[in-house]
């Protein structure tokens, strides 16, 4: 047994310990459901047994299934079997006829609380870390093992419904109340507290099993409060989604149908909705990305192996701005002292200023003490004196962005901390080769881009250098775990790869409304399809100097050999016009004082809108298909190293839609040919730079996707 | 082909379709009898003549439900051989009892049949019946539902229809029903209610409100915000029409239909069983069908099931004399003369529901009396009568005077 233990007592009560052998938490997976059923068989038919309780030999009870497993792809017979056999086990368990109690010393989430759920009696531990809930909505898929259906059973419908959509983690007294568990005890009395309710007899029939059951909703719609929940929700549903994840939408009418049926009946269909979302696009997508890539990045998967831990207990940053002061809050907040310099002191206190901002806020909402945020804001040092920096480990400059400018504090920062110390450069577009070679250490220098508000951007895109050394990059990823932020690690190239790809999409919004393409529909069209924003409206927040800037530098560099990209003469009249953007009083939109953001009027007379629009999906594929085509670009090119890395970066550094799993699994989620066919038709229509590459044709007609898929899996 | 004609009709008034509603106390039932008991009696009509009535029911559950059309035919003591059915196409059901009526004159199946409807919207509440596309959530969700008043109010936004366009609408609708009341356009066909102990309760339509103007209408405030912008149904509505950049709400109480009880009953026959029966035909119908349109927006469809109907009868829209559009929202009947280019004297000229109630389920009929009353009025031949109805349905249907 890898996954659990089973005893006997005296008294014939069985206790069931999972508790995997090899790992830290207790996971749903093929291996541990066998162990389970056989266990489950056990306390069935052996005479001395009672009953039984099931508890964890860990922390937590148990969390739900091994998402990588879940990430793999799954045909439907296979994503139906996968569901059908955890149901069945949990429906023996259920019916067995020997009571079964869940001792919850933990949490118990996802697959765990199911396993709950089909126990005849929940207790759990007093413990604010002991939560319970069935998230598996925030992962494209509903709760499997009968979830669902006990969960509606137990607490309601419409209470229910509305777990199972915002897949809500509740703390002891909230679950309680909710009638999740059927008790909450103190932690030393949980297993006597299990023992007692055994040894009290109970019935081992669920409500659900006795004769003459009905669900207080099971009349459907011809129940009047059911009738209004299900004509109300499918629209909640569909302002949440816009139609891309069909989960809520299936928990949804899981739960509709679900209710009406009998029991077994009832499991049956929540399996086959569960197989239609693990066998679909969209569960793989967001699972494989946001939790096993990211997982692994965060775990520095492209960590060089074999060089030695860096320690961070002092580092510098250079410039106090806005993304100087975040960069030392978030290393403060690590546990490291920052210097903090800038030309003035006065300068380098306004950054500290930043994080006694944030950091006041934190302790009114009860997220810090007040000693810990003191404790935090003493580690940050500001100041005007370079030689502070003596002693530091590493050190980050977010100074202007202009070559001579970050050249020149390279120079007096290494002047007092000395060539070994690492240095990175927080720029978002400036060639980091070309910046190193202020450095007296070009193998040490690389490039940290930050995100802003840092405080609450998960991303760091690593950005490595010609002259790079692989151990500049082993403790520059060690900072970012420091940070407890996710990197992704890119080669120079101009705009990296975040600056890049996200340049495509303003761009190509930018070039719809000089067709003459309504610009509600270009912004709508990027909203319905998963973006946090539209192409013009995140242009006004960006300000639209900043592409021009961006382009006049390629230019400087390049010089006519540069193509400009499609929405620079857009770029141009705009600004032009006096429309630089929200911070300068307004772009493609107006922003009165009074209330929400609109667009521009004058818009209409620079770009007057055609009589024929295209149809929204038109723009929704040509806004999707330019940053992936870029994407892919970027992989074929050397910029990215590895696909995950392109997904993680466009779902974390600019909100491309966490459905498609990212920009390359955008491509495979489409399917190669065809992706390569849409592109082939925008390039007709909309010029060259939509050009499929011949890497990817050849991708395309050997059907080489980014992800392979297992043998029998589903394309989508 | 046996031609189809309209010998009589009668209507009840109006009552508000709440608790307070003059007929509230009336059963469904005997809404829709006492109207089978008027055209009986008022043309001292052998029942056992008439081989069917259908009657249109928007809620036909609870005491509407169980084919009312039987139960009225009985309540009302008819001869037991007449046949009964009830008939939902939403809001155009009782336009779709008459079209079936005619249709069974035409091809054979009986010699005179009753179309009417009936709704008591104060006893069965709207959305009593609910249904697979409103509330089983598959449908919902994958189909776009959104309930009407945002397809009103999607059809303002796209069409730039102001606050002040739709009041204005209903300004004129009041207007021309407390005229048309004034003027006793009406007395020919409202059959009074009566209680059980045979006294009148009603004999006006309760809802309109004479001398309503812009200002007080203007105070009103809009029906759908919350439902559109607090339970999501606006951007249910932008993702089929995305080049909104929002929905303006303007429908209100005061620029929809009313809620009201009421019903209504249609006899048409052939010309053989008016000359059995000693009666004198009054209007042929001469054509009739229905449409779906896109059902997101909903309301849509009476140009272009106008424009069917009237290429399926080969005629213009310049042949008809009059049009009668139920007053759903004051926007379905802006948008229904903007596209088919008519001149607001040639629609609605007696006002609509907006003044005086929408009984759903026998609106139909109700606008066809009216509207064939009106045209002997003023001596013209040819009206055209339509609603807009749930699903995105439409039902249009031609009649001209003989």
């Amino acid at each position: 047994m890898n996954h659990l233990t089973l005893t006997i007592d005296a008294d014939g009560i069985a206790l069931i310990t999972l508790d995997h052998a090899a790992e830290t938490m207790n996971l749903v997976s093929p291996e541990w459901l066998a162990e389970f059923a056989a266990a489950v068989e056990t306390v069935a038919t052996d005479p001395a047994v009672k009953g039984a309780i099931v508890t964890s030999g860990k922390k937590a009870f148990m969390a739900g299934a091994d998402l990588k497993l879940l990430s793999k792809g799954f045909s439907k017979a296979e994503a139906l079997a996968f569901s059908e056999a955890p149901t069945r086990m949990h429906r023996r368990l259920e019916t067995c006829g020997k009571p079964f109690v869940a001792a919850l010393n933990g949490l118990a989430l996802g697959g765990g609380f199911e396993l709950a759920l089909a126990c005849h009696h929940r207790l759990l531990v007093d413990d604010p870390k002991a939560v319970v809930g069935l998230p598996e909505v925030k992962v494209g898929l509903l709760p499997g093992s009968g979830g669902t259906q006990r969960l509606i059973r137990l607490i309601g419908v419409q209470k229910g419904l509305e777990l199972l959509l915002s897949g809500a983690a509740l703390g002891p007294a909230e679950a309680l109340k909710a009638g999740l568990v059927d008790a909450v005890v103190p932690p030393g009395d949980l297993i006597t507290a299990a023992k007692a309710w055994l040894m009290g007899a109970p019935d081992p029939v669920r409500a659900w099993d006795r004769k003459g059951y009905a669900a207080p909703e099971a009349g459907g719609l011809l129940n009047p409060g059911m009738a209004a929940l299900f004509s109300m929700q499918p629209a909640a549903n569909a302002a949440k989604t816009f139609h891309n994840d069909p989960a809520p939408a299936a928990i949804t009418s899981v739960v509709f149908e679900g209710i009406q049926l009998p029991f077994d009946k009832a499991l049956a269909v929540e399996s086959k909705y569960f197989a239609k979302l693990l066998s679909g696009p969209v569960a793989r997508n967001i699972i494989r990305t946001t939790f096993v890539s990211k997982g692994e990045a965060e775990k520095l998967a492209s960590r060089p192996a074999g060089v030695p831990k860096a320690n961070f207990a002092r580092v510098g940053v250079l410039g106090a701005g806005m993304m100087g002061a975040g960069i030392a809050y978030v290393a403060a907040v690590a546990g490291a002292e920052v210097v903090l310099i800038d030309r003035s002191q006065a300068e380098a206190d306004k950054g500290k200023a930043f994080a006694e901002k944030t950091l006041a806020r934190e302790v009114e909402r009860g997220r810090r003490s007040e000693t810990q945020a003191d404790d935090i804001l003493s580690r940050i040092r500001p100041g005007e004196d370079f030689a502070a920096l003596a002693g530091v480990s590493l050190i980050v400059e977010a100074v202007f962005e202009e070559t001579a400018v970050k050249a020149d504090v390279t120079r007096r920062a290494q002047a007092v901390a000395g060539p070994d110390v690492i240095f990175a450069s927080n720029t978002s577009t400036l060639p980091i080769s070309g910046l190193a070679e202020a450095s007296q250490r070009p193998e040490g220098f690389i490039g940290l881009h930050f995100f802003s508000p840092v405080d609450r951007m998960a991303l760091v895109e690593v950005i490595l250098g010609r002259r790079t050394s692989q151990e500049t990059l082993a403790h520059a990823l060690d900072f970012v775990a420091f940070l407890r932020k996710t990197p992704i690690v890119v080669h120079d190239s101009r705009g990296f790869y975040t600056s890049r790809v996200f340049q495509t999409f303003i761009h190509e919004g930018m070039a719809m409304l000089g067709e003459g393409i309504a610009p509600a529909l270009i912004e709508n069209a990027a909203r319905f399809a998963g973006f946090p924003v539209g192409p013009l409206a995140v242009t006004d927040e960006v300000t639209l100097e900043l592409p021009m800037k961006i382009i006049r530098q390629a230019e400087a560099e390049v010089g006519q050999a540069f193509e400009r990209p499609c929405g620079t003469p857009v770029l141009e009249r705009m600004l032009a016009a006096g429309r630089g953007g929200r911070k300068s009083g307004g772009g493609f939109y107006d922003y009165p004082q009074d209330g929400p953001k609109r667009l521009w009027p004058g818009l209409a007379d620079i770009y007057p809108v055609r009589a024929d629009q295209p149809d929204i999906t038109e723009i929704r594929h040509r806004l999707l298909a330019i940053q992936a085509l870029d994407t892919a670009r970027c992989l074929e090119e050397g910029v990215l190293t590895t696909a995950a890395d392109g997904d993680l970066g466009s779902l974390l550094a600019w909100g491309f839609p966490s459905w498609t799993g990212g920009t390359l699994s955008y491509i495979d989620t489409v399917g190669l040919e065809a992706f390569v066919a849409q592109c082939d038709g925008f390039a007709q229509r909309y010029g060259s730079r939509f050009e499929p590459t011949p890497a990817l044709r050849r991708r395309a007609a050997e059907n080489e996707p980014f992800y392979p898929a297992p043998d029998g899996a589903e394309r989508a | 082909m046996t031609e189809a004609f309209i010998y009589d009709h009668a209507r009840t008034p109006r009552g508000r379709g709440r608790p307070d509603g003059a007929l509230h106390e009336v059963t469904a039932v005997q809404l829709a009898a006492q109207m089978l008991g008027a055209v009986r009696d008022r043309n001292s009509l052998d029942t056992a003549l008439v081989d069917d009535v259908i009657l249109g029911c928007a809620q036909p559950v609870g005491e509407q439900g169980g084919n009312i059309g039987r139960a009225a035919v009985m309540t009302a003591g008819y001869a037991d051989s007449v046949a009964g059915q009830q008939v939902h196409r939403f809001c155009a059901s009782a336009l779709e009892a008459v079209n079936n009526a005619a249709a069974q004159v035409m091809v054979g199946a009986a010699d005179a049949a009753i179309g009417g409807g009936v709704e008591s919207m104060s006893r069965v509440s709207m959305g009593a019946d609910s249904g697979a596309w409103t509330a089983d959530p598959t449908v919902a969700y994958d189909t776009y539902f959104a309930p009407q008043g945002i397809g009103a109010d999607l059809i303002a936004s796209i069409d730039g229809f102001s606050r002040t366009d739709v009041d204005s609408y209903a300004v004129e609708s009041q207007r021309r029903a407390a005229e048309a009341w004034r003027e006793g356009r009406f007395a020919r066909s409202v059959v009074p209610v009566r209680d059980v102990l045979g006294d009148v309760l009603l004999d006006h339509d309760e809802h309109m409100r004479p001398g309503t103007t812009l200002e007080q209408l203007a105070a009103l405030k809009p029906a759908f915000t919350a439902l559109g912008e607090k339970a999501g149904f606006d951007l249910v509505g932008m993702q089929k029409y995305p080049a909104l950049t929002a929905v303006n709400h303007v429908h209100t109480g005061g620029n929809s239909s009313g809620i009201v009880d009421g019903a209504a009953a249609v006899l048409v026959g052939s010309r053989a069983f008016g000359e059995r029966a000693g009666l004198k035909p009054r209007a042929r119908v001469r054509a009739f069908t229905s449409i779906g349109s896109e059902p997101t927006i909903m309301l849509t469809a009476p140009a272009e099931v106008t424009r069917k109907c009237l290429s399926r009868a080969g005629m213009r829209v310049s042949d008809i004399d009059l049009f009668e559009l139920n007053e759903a929202f004051a926007s379905v009947v802006l948008r229904f003369m903007a596209q088919l280019e008519l001149d607001h004297a040639k629609v609605n000229v007696n006002g609509g529901a907006i003044a005086m109630g929408h009984p759903l389920g026998a609106t139909g009929a109700m606008i066809t009396g009216i509207v064939l009353d009106e045209l002997e009025r003023r001596g013209l031949g040819t009206a055209l009568v339509t609603l807009c109805a749930g699903n995105g349905l439409g039902t249009a249907t031609i009649i001209e005077r003989v």
